[in-house]
C-alpha cells in the first residue's frame, strides 16, 4: 500500500535520512522506533509532504508521492496525527474536527460523521463547543486522531500519540487502533515506548541515525532483547 | 476655546468614528493579509487610492454610486488577486521583507501609472444626491454621507463576520492564519486561501477607498498618509488582530478628530503618540500575540 525507497531528506544542509526504504501493507499496523532524533518523525513528515527537499520514492496505492502536493496527499486517503498534536488553539472542539473534513468529499455528512466521532471518543462529546486550549494533553491527543480520522483515510500515520500521556488514556488509545484496523484501517506509527509498539504492531522498523537498521515482525523483535538495548534504550 | 460645549465635543466624536471606519477598514485588510499570508502589504495605501479613481472614473462614464459599491471592490480585488498570484507568489518562502519591498515598489507604479491616466491633479468627488445634507442627530446636524460611511463600514464588517465565523472558508483561514502547516495536512491547497485573502484585503481597501473620495477628493498620492496611519491602527490593535483593527480603527479616528479640536496643529502627531504611548504599555498592541515576528 505505501512504498517508501530510498528516501532521502534534508533540514536546510543537513542530511536526515539516509535510503530509508520500509513498506506498510494494506491493513497492517507498522511501526518506527528508534532513539529521539534517529529520523522517526521526519520519516512520517516526508510521507505526509512537510519535508523541503526529499530525494528517493515514494509510492501510496501506486501513486508516486512525492511530486504531488501536501494537500493533494491528503487526497489520496492519508491521515496525519502530529507530534504534539497540533490542534488549533481558539478554535473549539467541533471546529477542529471540521477542519479534518474541509477538504474532503465526505463535507456533506458533517454532521452525521462529527456525532460518530463524538461516540468513539466521549470525552470529546462533552467539550464540543469548548475551546481547545481548555482540553488537558490526552483530550487534544484524542481530538487531534479524531481529526484525522473524520474523514475516513485508508492510511493513518501518528507520531508519538502516547507521548506525555496518562497511561490509562494509552491504553485507550492502543484500544481503539486495534478497532481502527479491524475495520479495514492501515496504521504507520511512531512510538517511543518500544513494548507498547511492539505489543501492537504486526511489523516493525528500527530507524538510527536516518536509516533503517534492522526490520521484522514485532514478536521475534520482542524476543530480541540485544536488538532493542542497542538501538532504542534512550 | 469659547464656545466649546459638550454637543460640540460629541459631534465631533461621531466624526472621529466616520474617520476611524476608514482607517478600521483598511487595517482590517492589511490585518488580514499579514495574520494570513505574513506579507507587509505595502501597497494598501495604493489600493485604496485605486478604488477612490475607479469609482471617480465609473461615475463620470454614468454608472452610479450604489453600482459602484459592489463593482469598485470587484475590479481592483481581481487586481488583487493578479498580483497575489504573478508578484508575490514566487516570494513566499522568502524572508518579511522580499514581499514588503515588492510592494511597496509596487505602490511607487501604480501612483505613477495613476498620474499618468488621470494626471497629477486632484478632482472632487459629488456626494451621491440621496446622501447630501444633514441630519439630526440629537446633539447637532451631522452630514448624510458620514454616517452612511458608519453604516456601511459596520454592514461591510459583520459580513466579514459571517463569513470568517460561519463557513467553511472562514473556517480555514481562522485555521490557517495559526497553523498554516495543518491544514496543507488537512488537505487545503494554502495558496489558493492567500490567494483569495489578498483579493479580499485589496478589494476592502478599494471600498474604503471609494466611501473617503465624497469626504476628501481623489489625487494620485491620498493612499499615502492615510496608509501609514492605517499602519498605526493595526500595530495599535495587535498584528493580525482583526478585533484589534477595529477597536484601534475607531480609536485613532476619534483621537485625530478630538485633538483637531483643541489642538489642530498637533492632530497628526496625535496617532503616533498614541502608538508610542500603547506600544509602551503593550507592545504586542491590544490583542497581538508576543513574538510574532520571532
Amino acid at each position: 500500500m505505501l512504498r517508501v525507497e530510498k528516501l532521502n531528506a534534508w533540514y536546510g544542509s543537513s542530511h536526515v535520512l539516509q535510503d530509508v526504504t520500509l513498506e506498510v501493507n494494506r491493513g497492517e499496523i507498522v511501526c518506527l522506533i528508534g532513539r529521539n532524533g534517529a529520523g522517526k518523525t521526519t520519516t512520517l513528515k516526508s510521507i505526509i509532504g512537510l519535508i523541503g527537499k526529499t530525494t528517493g520514492a515514494v509510492s501510496f496505492e501506486g501513486k508516486d508521492l512525492l511530486p504531488t502536493p501536501t494537500h493533494a496527499r491528503f487526497a489520496l486517503g492519508l491521515g496525519y496525527v502530529p507530534e504534539e498534536r497540533r490542534i488549533v488553539q481558539g478554535l473549539s472542539v467541533r471546529e477542529n474536527l471540521r477542519l479534518g473534513l474541509v477538504a474532503s468529499p465526505e463535507k456533506k455528512r458533517e454532521a452525521e460523521l462529527i456525532a460518530k466521532m463524538a461516540e468513539t471518543f466521549p470525552r470529546l462529546a462533552e467539550r464540543l463547543d469548548q475551546t481547545a486550549v481548555t482540553m488537558s494533553g490526552g483530550e487534544q491527543q484524542m481530538l487531534a486522531i479524531a481529526r484525522a480520522m473524520i474523514s475516513g483515510p485508508k492510511l493513518i500515520m501518528l507520531d508519538e500519540p502516547s507521548e506525555g500521556i496518562m497511561p490509562v488514556l494509552v491504553d485507550e488509545m492502543f484500544e481503539l487502533f486495534r478497532s481502527l484496523k479491524h475495520s479495514g484501517t492501515t496504521i504507520l506509527l511512531v512510538e517511543q515506548n518500544v513494548e507498547l509498539a511492539l505489543g501492537l504492531a504486526d511489523r516493525v522498523y528500527v530507524i538510527d541515525q536516518g536509516t533503517v537498521v534492522h526490520s521484522g515482525g514485532a514478536k521475534d523483535l520482542l524476543a530480541d532483547p540485544e536488538i532493542q538495548e542497542r538501538y532504542c534504550s534512550v | 476655546m469659547a464656545g466649546l460645549t459638550l454637543d460640540l465635543i460629541a459631534l465631533q466624536l461621531f466624526t472621529g468614528v466616520a474617520l476611524g471606519a476608514v482607517y478600521v477598514l483598511l487595517a482590517i485588510g492589511l490585518s488580514l493579509i499579514f495574520g494570513m499570508l505574513t506579507v507587509v502589504n505595502f501597497a494598501h495605501g495604493a489600493f485604496y487610492m485605486l478604488g477612490a479613481y475607479a469609482g471617480l472614473f465609473l461615475m463620470t462614464q454614468g454608472v452610479n454610486f450604489w453600482v459602484c459599491l459592489l463593482l469598485v471592490p470587484l475590479l481592483v480585488g481581481g487586481i488583487g488577486l493578479a498580483v497575489e498570484r504573478v508578484l508575490i507568489r514566487p516570494l513566499y518562502g522568502r524572508g518579511i521583507d522580499y514581499p514588503l519591498l515588492l510592494t511597496f515598489g509596487l505602490s511607487y507604479v501604480i501612483v505613477e501609472l495613476v498620474r499618468i491616466g488621470f494626471g497629477k491633479t486632484g478632482y472632487p468627488v459629488d456626494t451621491p444626491e440621496l446622501l447630501q445634507g444633514a441630519v439630526d442627530i440629537g446633539v447637532g446636524y451631522f452630514p448624510l454621507y458620514r454616517l452612511f460611511v458608519i453604516g456601511a463600514t459596520a454592514v461591510i464588517l459583520f459580513g466579514l463576520w459571517l463569513f470568517l465565523e460561519r463557513t467553511s472558508f472562514g473556517l480555514i483561514i481562522r485555521a490557517g492564519a495559526r497553523d498554516p502547516e495543518i491544514i496543507r495536512v488537512l488537505g487545503v491547497n494554502v495558496r489558493r486561501v492567500w490567494l483569495v485573502v489578498f483579493g479580499l484585503g485589496t478589494g476592502i481597501a478599494a471600498l474604503a477607498g471609494l466611501l473617503a473620495a465624497p469626504l476628501q477628493g481623489v489625487i494620485p498620492e491620498m493612499g499615502g498618509p492615510v496608509l501609514a496611519e492605517a499602519f498605526v491602527v493595526t500595530v495599535v490593535g495587535g498584528m493580525g488582530s482583526l478585533l484589534g483593527a477595529v477597536l484601534a480603527g475607531l480609536l485613532v479616528g476619534i483621537v485625530v478628530s478630538i485633538t483637531s479640536l483643541f489642538a489642530p496643529e498637533m492632530a497628526k502627531v496625535s496617532i503616533f503618540a498614541l502608538m508610542a504611548v500603547v506600544l509602551l504599555v503593550r507592545p504586542q498592541g491590544f490583542f497581538g500575540r508576543a513574538g510574532l515576528m520571532s
